[in-house]
């Protein structure tokens, strides 16, 4: 039996994502002694699904407050990036030095003229964009088909490596010393006096403050605190090929060319349940769009395709709830880990702490989604 | 680092490699006739220019990857030999495809 | 080519032919893909267009194989030699590269007879050209009538690496060494099961033959070796490596590597079936029935593929799977099927009564494996063994979770060469069985396709 004193922590973080790991490093950071719990290797994880972008062209034209939050996430990249690398000696491959969206049809650009506009409504003009026809896109890259009818674009947007960045979370945690339990999921929690108890798959362990950043699961493992957050999957097949020449000046939401020289190509959005299997339709759909927008890319091969599902709320927009009647137990969901990861690391992490965070965390309430609230 | 034995079938074939004909036996692939050749690296590779052959002939290990009439990064184990037929060695770490 | 086959068949070696041939005579309409130019799979390649004045000289075992194929030459399927199978999943879709283009099939039944691939033999310098496998040393041999003009250095342990030296020894080539490393102690764990070996005597026959053989050619044979270290810069130059407490250096320009054979999983992988852990032959392996069906209703596993058993045994079980095919597909009857299997059964329950015997002589050690923290796990992304430690170190959850943190297995091969590596480390630093480990998840493409070439397949679809 394992000592009991073993078993306590200031705080629990519930998930080892990209979501869990930023809070739990930003929360040791702070002092905190943190015990994350991750699933188990082949559970689903968004987190291994992930594009790898830091993005906000688009995020948010429908809801002011992500738009102006995804806006400042990623504002904090830069600095984020640089500490992980002077801190870990990983460089997570930040590039943030602008994306494209490519539109393909006529219907396709008019959403996106209109999209780009509300974002920029939303932020006060904070939000820089511009719509490039063919002609201008080709200038700027070469390689686009003259099929492709033009692009959105914004100097804001950039991408890393998610896997390094995942990777990079876990050694600061460790390095400040908060304790990882892998493969130990989950299995339910309760409030005891005050205080929290969490039973996991190897045992009971107790603590004042308790985080869920565990991607789909949130929905079930957050209500037993009284935390009702309703989530779908939505899942994504994603493509890398073998490396090729760098010819990508940055990232576009359609094809990524990744530190090692591989590109990434995404991605698809299908509504099938808990089914992350790959599809021989999809990956061919998204080869041929692929080698649509850039025809040299035929001769490439093809390295990899998998499947992951997004955690999707029915709005999209993300979720940050502490629990009305259990104090200190909080639920994070998003299925933007990598855009928000430095704002999960800080002023997400303070607010965890019980410091003010940042204003506009009290914009994403679970409670919006309650019928009676409705 | 190989050699025919000398009772097998007779019959040679031009090809080319790396722009040079040279011959070597029919019916046989083109990772044999690498070995058959001595072309000691087939390949270089991408992150480290580490010189690397063929490793297990069958298809698994993607060691004898070669270019093979403008095609990158085909499996030299898994094609014949046919007169004619034009292959490059991928000994640039940095430009996949760049000999084409 | 059709869109869709009542039964397709992977692999067009002992059992994949087996298969396809009992299949077809019960009136199964049959479609067999192989990536071989010509049938017989590893075992049988080109015995019936041999490169070698006297093929004789690979053994009679070989030669078995020339009716065998011959016969599936004349039987009535649709054959796609040089065809490659990239895709496959659990609704039984097939994606497959017929002359360069993208093909798909949907399959009633599916046999996967894709037969198995050389357990990984990380040493550090195993990367460097002049290392290779003994099976692609007899690949040479077999398809090319290529032998070294040097003798080479053979390491490892198990039948393969004694049947090339016998092969190199009757083809005139010396063989400079053999560097054993098969433990001691497994001799006691063999002996416990040579009762049940006798009843396949003829193994034992074949096994003593070799080694007297090679032991009157007077080839050093180093015994325990340990900490094998293949040295050089541009190409090998020397091995190095301990033997019974002494250091010994050989100066050599080719080392065959070998230490078994394990199922080669990805099809059955991609297809769902569910695995489990071989003690015993130290691998994984598809769960599957008696007649070979797997997890996943209608996805047939036969020969090596579902665990390694031999050629024997392997034509034996694809005869097995093709029976149980044409019941379900309601070509014979359950009595007819059970008459037609019984000699089947007892034949292959013979034939893999050596197994015990040579999978406990031959079984590796894990712990000597991945002793130096240098040598390359991930032969493609350059991963050290060191680099999974490091992540190990951090608590990662499995050999997904070090895939992501390293690229270890992004590579070309699919993590085909370094999966069982992983899956030793990781058990090692947790003090656990790799069945506790888990395994890389497989996705696709199996084989080499390009953009283009699914590009072009999707406008077939719309």
């Amino acid at each position: 039996m394992v000592p009991d004193s073993a078993n306590r922590y200031d705080t629990i973080v519930v998930g080892g994502g990209l979501v869990g790991a930023a809070v739990a490093f930003g929360m040791a950071r702070r002092g905190r002694r943190v015990g994350v719990f991750d699933g188990g290797d082949r559970d689903f994880r968004a987190s291994r699904g992930n594009f790898g972008l830091v993005w906000v062209q688009g995020k948010g034209a429908d809801y002011a407050p992500y738009a102006r939050l995804s806006g400042a996430a990623a504002s904090c990249w830069s600095d984020f990036a640089a500490q992980l690398l002077s801190d870990t000696g990983i460089d997570v491959g930040l590039e943030q030095n602008g994306g494209y969206d490519f539109c393909l049809e006529q219907a396709e650009w008019d959403a996106r003229a209109s999209e780009m506009s509300r974002v920029a409504a939303h932020t006060d003009g904070e939000f820089e964009y511009e719509m490039l026809g063919n002609a201008e896109l080709r200038q700027r890259i070469p390689e686009v088909s003259d099929e492709v009818l033009g692009a959105s674009y914004s100097p804001l947007d950039g991408h890393v490596n998610p896997l390094y960045l995942l990777r990079a979370l876990h050694q600061r945690l460790l390095d400040l010393g908060a304790a990882y339990h892998g493969a130990e999921p989950v299995v339910s929690s309760a409030a005891e006096a005050g205080r929290f108890v969490v039973t996991s798959a190897r045992g009971r362990y107790r603590c004042e403050r308790l985080v869920f950043c565990a991607g789909l699961a949130n929905q079930r493992l957050a209500a037993d605190l009284g935390m009702h957050i309703p989530l779908q999957p939505l899942r994504g097949q994603l493509l890398i090929t073998e490396r090729v020449p760098r010819f990508l000046p940055c990232a576009t939401l359609q094809v990524r060319q990744t530190m090692e020289g591989t590109l990434q190509i995404g991605d698809s959005h299908e509504d099938v349940g808990y089914d992350e299997s790959t599809t021989l339709e999809v990956i061919t759909r998204l080869a041929a769009r692929a080698v649509r927008i850039f025809p040299h890319l035929r001769h490439v091969r093809l390295q990899r395709a998998w499947g992951a599902l997004r955690v999707m709320t029915p709005d999209g927009n993300p979720v940050y709830q502490q629990s009305r009647a259990h104090a200190g137990a909080y639920a994070i969901s998003c299925h933007s880990g990598v855009t928000l990861a430095a704002m999960h690391a800080g002023p997400v992490a303070a607010w965890l702490c019980g410091e003010p965070g940042h204003p506009l965390i009290g914009e994403f309430p679970a409670d919006r989604f309650d019928v009676s609230a409705a | 680092m190989f050699r025919r034995l000398e009772d097998s079938a007779p019959e040679r074939i031009e090809i080319e490699i790396d722009g040079e004909p040279v011959l070597v036996p029919a019916g046989i692939s083109l990772a044999a006739a690498l070995f058959y050749l001595d072309a000691m690296p087939s390949r270089r590779t991408q992150l480290s220019a580490s010189p690397r052959a063929a490793f297990c002939m069958m298809g698994a290990c993607f060691e004898c990857l070669l270019e093979v009439e403008g095609e990158g990064s085909q499996r030299a184990c898994q094609l014949q030999v046919r007169p004619g037929l034009r292959a490059w060695r991928q000994l640039d770490p940095l430009e996949p495809g760049a000999n084409s | 080519m059709k869109t869709s086959y009542p039964l397709v068949i992977i692999g067009a070696g002992p059992a994949g032919m087996a298969a396809a041939q009992v299949a077809a005579a019960q009136g199964v309409e049959v479609a067999v893909i192989d990536e071989q130019a010509q049938p017989g799979g590893q075992i049988y390649r080109n015995v019936d267009s041999s490169p070698l004045a006297d093929a004789q000289l690979l053994g009679r075992d070989y030669l078995l194989g020339k009716p065998q194929v011959q016969a599936f030459r004349h039987t009535p399927i649709e054959y796609f030699p040089a065809s490659a199978v990239w895709y496959l999943d659990r609704n039984r879709e097939i994606g497959l590269l017929h002359q360069a283009e993208h093909r798909r099939i949907e399959a009633g039944s599916i046999v996967i007879a894709c037969g198995a691939q050389e357990r990984p033999m990380p040493i550090p310098g195993w990367q460097l050209p002049g290392v290779m496998t003994a099976g692609a040393g007899q690949i040479l041999l077999k398809s090319a009538a290529l032998v070294p003009s040097q003798p080479p250095v053979l390491a490892g342990s198990g039948p393969l690496m004694l049947l090339l030296a016998w092969q190199y020894l009757r083809a005139g080539v010396g063989v400079r060494a053999i560097v054993d490393t098969t433990p001691r102690h497994n001799r006691l764990q063999a002996m416990l099961r040579l009762p049940r070996a006798l009843a396949a005597a003829e193994y034992l026959y074949k096994g003593l033959k070799l080694i007297s053989a090679i032991k009157r050619a007077r080839i050093p044979w180093y015994l325990e070796a340990r900490n094998l270290c293949a040295d050089g810069d541009e190409q090998l130059q020397r091995l190095r490596f301990d033997s019974r407490g002494g250091a010994v250096e050989i100066e050599t320009g080719l080392l065959q590597l070998h230490q078994g054979v394990i199922p080669a999983l990805q099809l059955a992988d991609a297809a769902g079936c569910e695995m489990r852990w071989s003690e015993m032959q130290q691998c994984w392996q598809p769960l599957v029935d008696a007649w070979g069906e797997s997890s996943i209703a209608g996805v047939f596993i036969a020969g090596d593929a579902a665990g390694i058993g031999g050629a024997r045994a392997a034509a034996l079980a694809g005869q097995l799977a093709g029976l149980q095919v044409a019941f379900r597909q309601n070509r014979i009857g359950q009595q007819q099927r059970n008459r037609l299997a019984r000699p089947l059964q007892i034949a292959l329950r013979r034939h893999l009564a050596i197994r015990p015997f040579l999978d406990s002589y031959y079984r590796i050690d894990n712990d000597a494996q991945l002793s130096d923290g240098t040598t390359l796990v991930c032969r493609c992304e350059e991963i050290s063994a060191a680099e999974i430690d490091a992540v190990a170190a951090l608590g990662c959850s499995g050999p997904n979770q070090a895939k992501a943190f390293t690229r270890c297995g992004m590579g070309h091969c699919q993590g085909r060469f370094c999966g069982a590596s992983v899956e030793i480390l990781l058990a090692r630093h947790r003090a656990c069985s790799v069945a506790d480990i888990g395994r890389f998840t497989t996705r696709p493409p199996l084989k080499p396709v390009t953009l283009g070439q699914l590009a072009a397949a999707s406008g077939d679809q719309s």
